[in-house]
């Protein structure tokens, strides 16, 4: 007997979801697309909300930046949910093994007094701006337009809480677990005049209700002056001074940043190619924001790493606005 | 001329390699199959990292190639940026 095997080929009837398709096309979909595109609601709301009875929920109208399409942004990263989870476990493991080893060896121990003094000083305070940052971002994922610029958002505000609770380990760390450290580094942030500037400028952007702006002050400016001078330049200073196993420490903060700045890069780029109208109400607030944030990080910078510090920094954010059309 | 072809698993990850070829190169025929995506060429295909990668929006290396492939025909040449498929007659 003689067995015939044949294929039958069935054409699905729909390659995606209708709305998935209406903005690509009739073809297979990636998940990125079905998971981030035209997903929240815009109209045929029942109510207005109570806290605010002059918009409705997902109103376009909360940023003065005005998008034709507010879905026209693109993450280059592709994150949803499944692929941002992957690519943060996959960070978080290396680092982990990270501390394990510092921890393992003891080269807390190796560091010297000084070098501990400044890591105190100048790094630890940080996670106090991280968790105005977190604040930050995740007030934009509330109160943005679209899901593909809000998850991000989220994102960010979740890493900016795990970068503060890394810093805290870090502080953990060089004090054998007696939490001295933070309890120092608080105090830093508190009343130490080199620090007043840095929260006075997290201070002030935790009031400001336009959300655009708001990821400009926080992830476009702050962020950009901040990690290029602690992560980069900081780092070379603490290394020549004798602490290169801190490199260890804050490689997590270091490679987020580059992965950050790839979508905050294309956000900003893509609003800034929108209109006119985008392009000069943003130049003004980078202007303002810039000119703010410099001043409030000279102090620090030059404790950290030296007089020429913020010069450097400043350079590095200018070159990232230059990229962007500003 | 013969044809050069590869055979990839219908799957996300191969959608986007997918999406690559076809955007180097013009002339290439895609062809649906159950479970199996086929992509067919006169002459030379070429599969580049970098316009992997960009559709991905992550690292990718091309020997991850297989972890997707079915089969493919043609002679390679591989190097760290490209793999290529091409017949020599």
């Amino acid at each position: 007997m003689t067995i015939e095997i044949k294929t039958a080929t069935l054409e699905p009837i729909r390659n995606t979801f209708e709305h998935t398709r209406r903005r690509f096309g009739d073809k297979p979909a990636s998940r990125y697309q079905e998971a981030s595109y035209d997903i929240a609601p815009e109209n045929n709301f029942h109510y207005r909300p109570m806290w605010q009875p002059d918009k409705l929920l997902n109103d376009p109208s909360r940023t003065a930046v005005v998008m034709e399409d507010w879905y026209a942004f693109r993450d280059p990263r592709q994150y949803y949910y499944g692929t941002y989870v992957q690519a943060r476990a996959k960070l978080q493991e290396v680092t982990e093994n990270n501390y394990a080893f510092f921890d393992k060896r003891g080269l807390a121990e190796r560091l010297s007094e000084e070098v501990k003094e400044k890591v105190v000083r100048c790094l630890i305070p940080l996670r106090h701006m991280e968790l105005g940052a977190n604040m930050n971002n995740v007030l934009c994922s509330a109160y943005g337009t679209s899901t593909v610029l809000t998850q991000a958002f989220l994102y960010n505000g979740m890493d900016r809480l795990g970068i503060a609770q890394y810093l805290s380990r870090i502080g953990l760390l060089l004090d054998g677990n007696s939490a001295e450290t933070l309890t120092k580094a608080k105090e830093h942030w508190m009343t130490d005049p080199a620090w007043q500037g840095l929260r006075r400028y997290t201070e002030n952007t935790l009031v400001v209700e336009d959300w655009y702006e708001v990821f400009i002050a926080q992830d476009v400016v702050l962020d950009t002056l901040v990690y290029d001078l602690m992560y980069r330049q900081f780092d070379e200073v603490i290394t020549e001074e004798g602490g290169s196993d801190l490199a260890m420490l804050i490689e997590f903060m270091q490679e987020w940043h580059k992965d950050t700045s790839r979508w905050v890069d294309a956000t900003l780029k893509s609003t800034v190619a929108e209109s006119d109208h985008n392009k000069e109400l943003i130049g003004r607030w980078v202007a303002e924001w810039q000119e703010k944030a410099v001043a409030d990080l000279a102090p620090l910078a030059e404790i950290a790493v030296g007089d020429d510090a913020v010069n450097a920094c400043t350079e590095a954010l200018n070159q990232r606005l230059a990229k962007a059309g500003l | 001329m013969s044809k050069v072809y590869i055979a990839l698993q219908d799957n996300e990850e191969s959608h986007y390699i997918v999406e690559a070829i076809e955007e180097d190169n013009a002339d290439v025929t895609v062809i649906y199959q159950p479970a199996m995506i086929r992509i067919e060429c006169e002459g030379h295909m070429v599969i580049k990292r970098e316009t992997v990668e960009e559709k991905m929006g992550r690292d990718w290396e091309i020997p991850a190639l297989h972890v997707n492939l079915i089969t493919l025909g043609g002679n390679v040449d591989e190097d760290d940026d490209q793999l290529s498929l091409t017949w020599n007659n």
